[in-house]
């Protein structure tokens, strides 16, 4: 397969970036995109270009570093799939591909395709815990969860942090995030003494950190790779009424 | 007397974790709030350490090379966590644990760290749950479990096939509590690429942020290394793209003996590869040989027939088969070479010819879909998404690959290796698995670790420096430390050879892989090192490196790990060619009774820690004998 790429460049967070473009020729569809940019590097090498840089690690769609923009939606066209985990057979040969970083103010660029997600980790800082030292709990068993909740707080849990809800929506917002978070703890008996105060805070970081407020529109669940049911954000805002009612 | 002290405590083997707990140093409160610990890595051994170390009022520096520390490699592990609870009722017990390890690894693990690894296993899953952990559960609310390769009984948690995620984000939330408590510093995108050690002792690393360029120097009153694995020295492996040897390499040519450098892992159960682009490979858990039934066809000429087509009487169900007791959970060093001896023989199937078939369909005719969709939904959806082909349809095709290094630092009792201050902890140390590692128990081993091994043995050395204040970063020795950094960079910038980075760790791979995987021989060794020395020659004059120090560089980064694996390969040769018996992974063509691994207990009953003399120099060889006092070596079976 050939494709004609067009790709942000931009060396670093204070110059401006621009779409650069390349042809790739010989592409094996069982290729991941990701081997298809490793390719491409190559060549770029091998020419004494600079390679493009970009987030990844697993390649198994779990630890969420990878982070393309492509063809205008978070980790491209394929639904319920991270870059790393999308084959070049869902695109036609011959085809123009667009590739940009995620974009958001919370998000800022920091090389090519590398941008900097670290505010995901600071609402985490103030409440994406449950406050129990090591050593102080008692048997597992002890604690029996109902299989239903459990497998909700699961499904919950099974955000991989990627940032493509907050790439996918026009506010940028991070409420799919942060509501899976939030919803996992509230759906378990374990985080039931800090729950007020945790989506308190987490909201209040997540104000704080830039990113925009949510209207609705769905883009976050229908980009996001693990299918982040954004039923996590209409709970998050029972949680986040409930609580401040009930301080007052 | 020997260099090596394994420093095990004395008295007899269940009583000797309590004794020890109940008789070491404590730091006081007040103490400990001075004392500065660095821990690179956060992945679940890193960042079990970090959050205790800081709990217990520590002052803590974690670093990562990953953009937040919930990336680490941890969160890839599929299947599951052992751990003797006995919620089966099957007759598990904190022996039975402490024998399937041991044996697994087929008698070259130290009998005390094993021990008390199992003993801590039960503590693991109530300190998960309690932070809300969301394992599988029964209907009734109680905790599910699975059961792995090697075990005859049920003893593994899990989290649908996400298990290693969880864990993860578990350990990662207790450390967020700490960052938002003040009582941990984050380094993310930070590479560790040296140790500095002042009068002995270390003190401090050198590490290059790799948004920016700058080399940092950090001080610790101690240091932690938790850095995982080095499968990908092989460069084809189940591990992620950055995984690297570089911070124990660092450590082992500072001082720090590396423990039994040729035991890797190579798992049954992977993807096969389909190309030459291939950049890494995937694993399917091993948790589907529970209801997946591994076979080949009996006959060659089958081989290119679609697998519905090959009727019950030509398949080889070759597992069930050769090992009735066991079957399709035979341990994977078994389970691999089998599925090699099947492919070389000529019986693989798919395109090259490098496959098997894992077949579900006895599974979803016995339990219907649904269920087999509940256990193993995301494995299916993975499988499918890569390949194209239906799981639920038609068998899963897989391959060994590399997945698991059991060697690493050779570390103490207290996790301490030959460098005082200088701690290793999860896949990078070398201690728990011998020469085979058991599936589930490397999630176990690294939050045994990070929760309940260092913070106490942590705290049996600070005691003893908690009159070492904070030393400066403008000690002469984090100057020459960080002077050595830079000048390997300069210098890898400065060949501005003809080959990528890739080229050489590709062919470095294709060595080891050929000469010290699956299957090794002296010949084959021999000719190995020569090509691994050769290799190493080749790449300092010939690697392109792009770009500069002082921005963003990941062609740099790649470089300095291509680098070090190089050096590393070497002494998996050597260890390899040293050890003339096969163990567990380590199959020496040689030494087999009709393909099973023969063992030599006589000479052979020792970890083999080696001493860095220097790149060019022959290494030196430091035994520690493993004594077994509480069980009997014998002939691993699983027939
Ligand atoms: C695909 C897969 C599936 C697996 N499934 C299972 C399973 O089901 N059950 C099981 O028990 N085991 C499983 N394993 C094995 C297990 O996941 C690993 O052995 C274990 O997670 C390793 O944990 P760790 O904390 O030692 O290291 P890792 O999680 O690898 O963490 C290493 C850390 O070190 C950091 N680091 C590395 N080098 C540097 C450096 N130079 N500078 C700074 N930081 C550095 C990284 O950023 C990272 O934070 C699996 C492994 C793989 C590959
Ligand atoms: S690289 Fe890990 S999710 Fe894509």
């Amino acid at each position: 397969m050939k494709f004609q790429l067009k790709i942000w460049r931009q060396a670093n967070a204070s110059v401006a970036g621009k779409m650069v473009d390349y042809t790739i020729d010989g592409v094996n569809p069982d290729m991941s995109f990701l081997e298809m940019i490793d390719v491409l590097n190559e060549e770029l090498i091998r020419k004494n270009d600079t390679p493009v840089a970009f987030d990844h690690d697993c390649r198994e769609g779990i630890c969420g570093m990878c982070s393309m923009y492509i063809n205008g939606r978070a980790h491209g066209p394929q639904k319920a799939t991270t870059t790393c985990q999308l084959m070049m057979r869902h695109f036609t040969d011959g085809e123009t591909i667009y590739v940009e970083p995620f974009r958001a103010k919370a998000f800022p660029i920091i090389k090519d395709l590398v941008v900097d997600r670290s505010s995901f980790d600071r609402i985490q800082d103030v409440g994406g815990f449950v406050s129990v030292n090591t050593g102080q709990v008692k048997d597992a068993n002890n604690l029996p969860v109902e299989k239903e909740k459990a497998d909700m707080a699961m499904d919950a849990a099974s955000c991989i942090g990627c940032g493509a809800c907050v790439a996918a929506c026009k506010n940028a917002s991070a409420m799919l995030f942060v509501s899976a978070k939030v919803s996992q703890y509230a759906l378990l008996p374990q985080g039931q003494p800090e729950r007020k105060i945790r989506v308190q805070k987490m909201v209040a970081q997540m104000d704080a950190e830039g990113f925009g407020g949510c209207t609705n529109t769905g883009a976050c669940e229908a980009e996001c790779p693990k299918e982040i049911s954004i039923s996590n954000i209409a709970r998050m805002n029972r949680e986040y009424f409930s609580a401040g009612l009930l301080q007052d | 007397m020997s260099i090596l002290d394994s420093k095990i405590p004395e008295g007899p083997l269940e009583t000797k974790w309590e004794d020890y707990k109940s008789h070491m140093k404590l730091v006081n409160p007040a103490n400990k709030r001075k004392l500065e610990i660095i821990v690179v890595g956060t992945g679940l051994a890193g960042g079990a350490a970090a959050a205790t170390l800081a709990e217990l009022g520590y002052k803590v520096k974690t670093f990562c090379y990953q953009d937040s520390a919930r990336r680490a490699h941890s969160i890839a592990a599929q299947g599951g966590i052992n751990a003797a609870k006995n919620y089966k009722n099957d007759g598990d017990s904190v022996y039975r644990l402490f024998y399937d390890t041991i044996k697994g690894g087929d008698f070259r693990a130290r009998e005390a760290n094993v021990y008390r690894l199992a003993e801590v296993s039960a503590n693991i899953i109530d300190q998960c749950v309690a932070q809300g952990v969301p394992f599988a559960r029964e209907y009734g609310g109680l905790l599910d479990n699975r059961s792995f390769g090697g075990a005859q009984v049920s003893r593994t948690f899990y989290a649908r096939g996400q298990t290693g995620q969880q864990l993860l984000l578990g350990a990662y939330s207790a450390m967020k509590r700490q960052v938002g408590l003040g009582n941990i510093e984050e380094y993310n995108r930070h590479e560790m690429l040296e140790v500095v050690k002042i009068d002995g002792k270390a003190r401090g690393i050198i590490a290059r942020n790799m948004v920016t360029g700058e080399l940092e120097r950090h001080f610790g009153h101690a240091v932690v290394l938790a850095t995982g694995g080095y499968g990908n020295v092989f460069f084809l492996s189940t591990n992620a793209m950055g995984c690297n040897v570089t911070a124990a390499w660092k450590a082992h040519k500072s001082g720090a003996f590396f423990g039994n450098p040729c035991y890797t892992q190579i798992h049954p159960t992977c993807i096969p590869v389909s190309g030459d682009y291939q950049s890494k490979l995937t694993l399917m858990s091993e948790s589907l040989r529970n209801d997946g039934r591994v076979w080949v066809p009996k006959s060659q000429v089958d081989c290119k027939k679609r697998p519905q087509d090959i009727s019950e009487d030509d398949r080889d169900y070759y597992l069930e088969r050769k090992y009735p007791s066991f079957g399709n959970l035979a341990p994977r060093d078994i389970a691999s070479r089998a599925a090699k001896e099947a492919c070389d023989d000529g019986r693989g199937v798919g395109e090259s010819g490098l496959a098997v078939y894992l077949d579900f369909s006895d599974a979803i005719k016995r339990l219907g879909q649904a269920t087999v969709q509940a256990r193993y939904g995301n494995l299916f959806d993975m499988y499918h998404h890569i390949t194209g082909e239906n799981p639920y349809e038609t068998p899963m095709r897989i391959y060994p690959a590399v997945h698991y290094t059991m060697g690493g630092l050779w570390v103490d009792y207290n996790l301490m290796t030959t460098v005082p201050g200088l701690y290793a902890a999860g896949e990078c140390n070398f201690s728990d698995h011998g020469a085979n590692r058991l599936g589930a128990s490397a999630l176990m081993q690294g939050l045994a670790d990070g929760y309940y091994v260092l913070p106490y043995t942590i705290g049996n050395y600070l005691a003893d420096e908690i009159f070492t204040k904070a030393i400066p970063t403008d000690h002469e020795e984090f100057e020459a430390a960080e002077n050595k950094v830079r000048e390997r960079i300069e210098k890898l910038l400065a060949v501005k050879g003809n080959q990528t980075v890739d080229d050489f760790h590709k062919k470095l791979g294709r060595i080891m892989w050929d000469y010290c995987g699956m299957a090794r021989t002296a010949e084959g060794l021999d000719k190995a090192i020569v090509m691994v020395r050769e290799l190493r020659e080749e790449f300092w004059k010939d690697v392109r490196v792009t770009g500069q120090n002082n921005e963003m560089n990941p062609d740099l980064e790649k470089a300095l790990r291509v680098a070090d694996f190089i050096e590393l390969g070497e002494l998996m040769i050597l260890d390899a060619r040293n050890r003339n018996e096969s163990c567990g992974g380590h199959f020496r063509t040689e030494f087999q009774d009709e393909g099973e691994a023969k063992r030599n207990d006589e000479k052979y009953a020792y970890v083999a820690a080696w001493e860095h003399n220097g790149v060019d120099e022959q290494p030196t060889m430091h035994k520690e004998e493993l004594k077994y006092e509480n069980i009997k070596l014998q002939t691993r079976s699983y027939k």
